[in-house]
């Protein structure tokens, strides 16, 4: 097999530094000091932001304060919603994983860690915007208002689930705060949000569009396709690459991060882009506000490279104590989302644990009520909540005959199975 | 009962049957290699490749990036110099991005290169609903795959044969889609989701014989033997038709089809020819399903034997739902009554 006296080539499987019971050691991670990253104008060359992508923009400095030319300066106002829609984020998390081990649902996914990642995302852009997120965004529909009751209606697949239980727990779609129906397929997102803003930019209208990815999923072909596309068109589009360094259990290197940055694709197709401190809400606003900005003033799209830490499982299925040490966590280097944005507003003397712990209880009650609202509709089980004919609708605009009849079949076979069920029943209602 | 209850072995879920086959394949050939989405170190998320990234090694057991595109497209290249790549997707919905590598690549391979190159591929991949995944991780798409010329298509219903076949399929010098019904990895399902679940080890065909053994593509098996109709199922549907057979007690001869493409075509034409009535079942979507291959395979060929029309009991043709999953399932109500139809007539 071998030639001469050339050495045999030899194959590099990437391995994560630490696995489970190893203890951690972030030494080597470069994090340097927030407010030393310079800030160029929204509407530089691409290039000019090109060392930004193996920096790392930081607001939030170990001393709580904010700091640099990437301060956004918020009023504490926005600050303090900021903090509570992060807080609600979690709360929800918390509660919803509670009800799929009680068995109300089948799934869930956590986005712990990452919540300044989608919250001062959104409120970075206008209200307007159309977002393409991916599974772990709900704090971009807790932000835009989507009401509690409505998400977890589509947690529990139950009667008054606006998605008809047809959709997995957590693939919402909520075309009233402009954000795209969740797809899970991953990566496919991110082609259809350049199309958005293709299309916006072909109708000469304001808004513009913005997509997110895990950084495992951005292995997949069709993150390279909307790159392309959007570089090509000069497309209004905000990327955002949520790092939060594992794809279930393969961890950030089984997508390239042992050889460069994720923000760092912007390089090679020559658009904008940024690497920021994805658990700086001020960074993360700062950033997007940029990104925003840009593509609106038609300057082109911006890849952001969101560096966080996935602080729980991938989902109600895993188990992360299989694959990677519990240490992790506990020695995340950026620390807590919330918790950094609670000890700023408090080093502004805005804030104080009383109130932070009267926020956390009302925010807790909120989705207390509102889950109770929730399962007064149904729970997910063999109840068959939905009238079987929404099994055949918007498959067409219209019913072809073979769906009619297919529907038919089912309605008998309800009868044969349940011959108490009423016609009524079919409105709406569970045996 | 199958011979092979005779030969040491133990009895196996049929997660540990497919483990076992690529164990066995791995120690075996040098030049098979198993890759896909979290099959390394943690072993898949459903756990068919756990221990053996650790017992053969990193280069011959290994987790790819998220890329179902690049996962085949690799395979196509490492077989073209001349492994036996055995990826893994990790739901069968999710191959959709692989699928120019497969239809357009790896399938014509062999053909467009006059044999120079082939594509010795064994991709493996959980299939089918019954456990509330959704529309993204339910679906049974066997049919894209029997459509395109050059893939062979593998659907196994017991440990035992999970294992015989997966050893053929990785045998196999061209590519074999290998659909793993998910419904049925820790135990057989019989349609009847409101009772208990039922393990592997109460059934007969979890006896796994140890080593190496092949059970040829190409064969069907002949899972209940009787005279009145023919069952032409696979995969789960294999189980569930047979429980209502015997619940009703109808004297039907299921046949578990085991490969799609290439079809035991004489196993089916020998057990129509003596019922003279036969009924094809899957869980895919009705129009297009391979449902209708058989349906017009068996009209053709056995024409003159059938005293019924060909039933054919499938999914219905809409997105697997989640909250419905059991309306849309072809369960025990939609089977029986293909049987009484088919009797009466
Ligand atoms: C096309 C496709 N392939 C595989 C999967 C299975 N899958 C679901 S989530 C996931 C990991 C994604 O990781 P990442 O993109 O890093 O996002 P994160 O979950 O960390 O937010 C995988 C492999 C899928 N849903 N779609």
């Amino acid at each position: 097999m071998t030639a001469g006296n050339l050495p045999g080539l030899r194959l590099h499987v990437p391995e994560p530094r630490f696995r489970p019971g190893d203890a951690v050691d972030y030494s080597t991670l470069v994090i340097p000091p927030a407010g030393a990253q310079p800030r160029p104008d929204e509407v530089c060359a691409a290039s000019e932001t090109h060392p930004l992508c193996l920096d790392l923009v930081r607001v939030l400095g170990d001393d709580d304060r904010a700091h640099g030319p990437w301060n956004p300066a918020l009023d504490v106002a926005t600050l303090l919603r900021m903090l509570r829609l992060m807080a609600l984020t979690r709360a929800f998390d918390a509660r919803m994983v509670r009800a799929q081990r009680q068995g109300k649902t089948s799934f869930y996914m956590k986005s712990t860690g990452e919540e300044a990642t989608s919250v001062a995302t959104a409120m970075a852009l206008a209200e307007d915007d159309m977002v393409f997120p991916s599974y772990r965004q709900q704090g971009v529909f807790l932000t835009r208002g989507y009401p509690l009751v409505d998400m977890i209606n589509q947690i529990l697949s139950n009667r008054a689930d606006k998605l008809k239980g047809r959709q997995l727990p957590i693939m919402y779609s909520a075309r009233e705060c402009a954000i795209f129906s969740i797809s899970g397929n991953l990566a496919t997102q991110y082609p259809q949000a350049v199309g958005w803003a293709m299309a916006s930019a072909i109708r000469g209208d304001t808004r513009i569009a913005t997509a997110f990815i895990g950084e495992g999923s951005s292995a997949e072909g069709d993150f390279h396709s909307a790159l392309t596309f959007a570089a090509v068109y000069n497309a209004p589009v905000v990327f955002h690459v949520v790092n939060n360094q594992w794809a279930i259990s393969s961890f950030s290197g089984f997508a390239g991060a042992e050889r460069t940055t994720f923000a760092a694709r912007a390089i090679g197709y020559g658009i904008a882009g940024l690497r920021i401190d994805g658990n700086d809400p001020l960074a993360v606003y700062a950033a997007v506000r940029w990104a925003a900005d840009r593509a609106r003033a038609n300057a082109g799209p911006t890849l952001i490279e969101h560096f966080t830490y996935r602080a729980e499982g991938h989902s109600t299925s895993d188990d992360p104590g299989q694959y990677r040490s519990a240490a992790e966590r506990a020695e995340w280097p950026l620390g807590d989302p919330v918790d950094r944005l609670m000890r700023h507003l408090m080093a502004l003397g805005e804030w104080d644990a009383e109130r932070q712990a009267a926020m956390d209880a009302a925010v807790d009650g909120e989705v207390r009520a509102a889950m109770r609202a929730a399962e007064a509709n149904g729970v997910l089980g063999h109840g068959l909540h939905h009238p079987f004919r929404t099994l055949f609708e918007d498959v067409f605009e219209t019913l072809p005959w073979h769906l009619a009849e297919q529907n038919a079949q089912a309605l008998h076979e309800r009868q044969v199975k349940w011959p108490d069920w009423s016609d009524d029943a079919d409105l709406g209602d569970a045996p | 009962m199958t011979g092979a209850d005779a030969a040491p072995g133990r009895r196996m879920t049929m997660i540990e049957a497919i483990n076992d086959a690529l164990d066995v394949m791995l120690a075996r050939d040098p030049m098979v290699v198993v890759l896909g989405e979290d099959v390394g170190y943690f072993g898949g998320v459903f756990r068919a490749t756990a221990g053996l990234q650790a017992k053969h090694g990193r280069t011959r057991v290994f987790d790819t990036p998220i890329s179902e595109c690049g996962i085949i497209g690799v395979a196509v290249g490492m077989g073209a110099y001349g492994l036996r790549p055995v990826p893994e997707i990790q739901f069968a919905d999710y191959i959709y991005p692989g699928l120019d590598q497969l239809v357009s690549e790896a399938a014509r391979l062999r053909y467009r290169s006059a044999g120079e190159f082939t594509a010795p591929m064994t991709v493996r991949s959980p299939f089918g609903g019954g456990i509330f995944g959704g529309q993204t991780h339910s679906q049974s798409p066997e049919a894209l795959f029997t459509h395109v010329a050059g893939i062979k298509t593998v659907v196994p219903s017991t440990p035992h044969d999970a294992k015989g076949l997966l050893i053929a399929a990785i045998e196999d010098n061209d590519p074999v889609i290998f659909f793993e019904p998910k419904r049925l990895y820790n135990g057989p399902f019989n349609g009847h989701y409101d009772e208990p679940a039922v393990p592997w080890s109460r059934h007969p065909d979890s006896h796994v014989p140890e080593g190496h053994y092949r059970i040829d593509l190409g064969t069907a098996r002949v899972v209940r033997a009787g005279e009145a109709v023919t069952v032409l199922a696979y995969g789960t549907m294999v189980h569930v038709a047979r429980e209502v057979a015997e619940r009703q007690g109808i004297d039907a001869e299921v046949i578990d089809l085991r490969t799609l493409v290439p079809l035991d075509i004489a196993a089916i034409e020998r057990s129509v020819r003596k019922t003279g009535r036969c009924m094809v079942v899957h869980e895919a979507t009705r129009t297009g399903g391979f449902g209708a291959e058989l349906a017009a395979l068996v009209q053709e060929r056995c024409f003159y034997a059938l005293e019924a029309p060909v039933e054919r009991v499938t999914g219905f043709d809409t997105p697997y739902p989640h909250s419905l999953e059991w309306a849309y399932f072809p369960g025990p109500v939609r089977i029986g009554e293909a049987f009484d139809r088919l009797i009466a007539a």
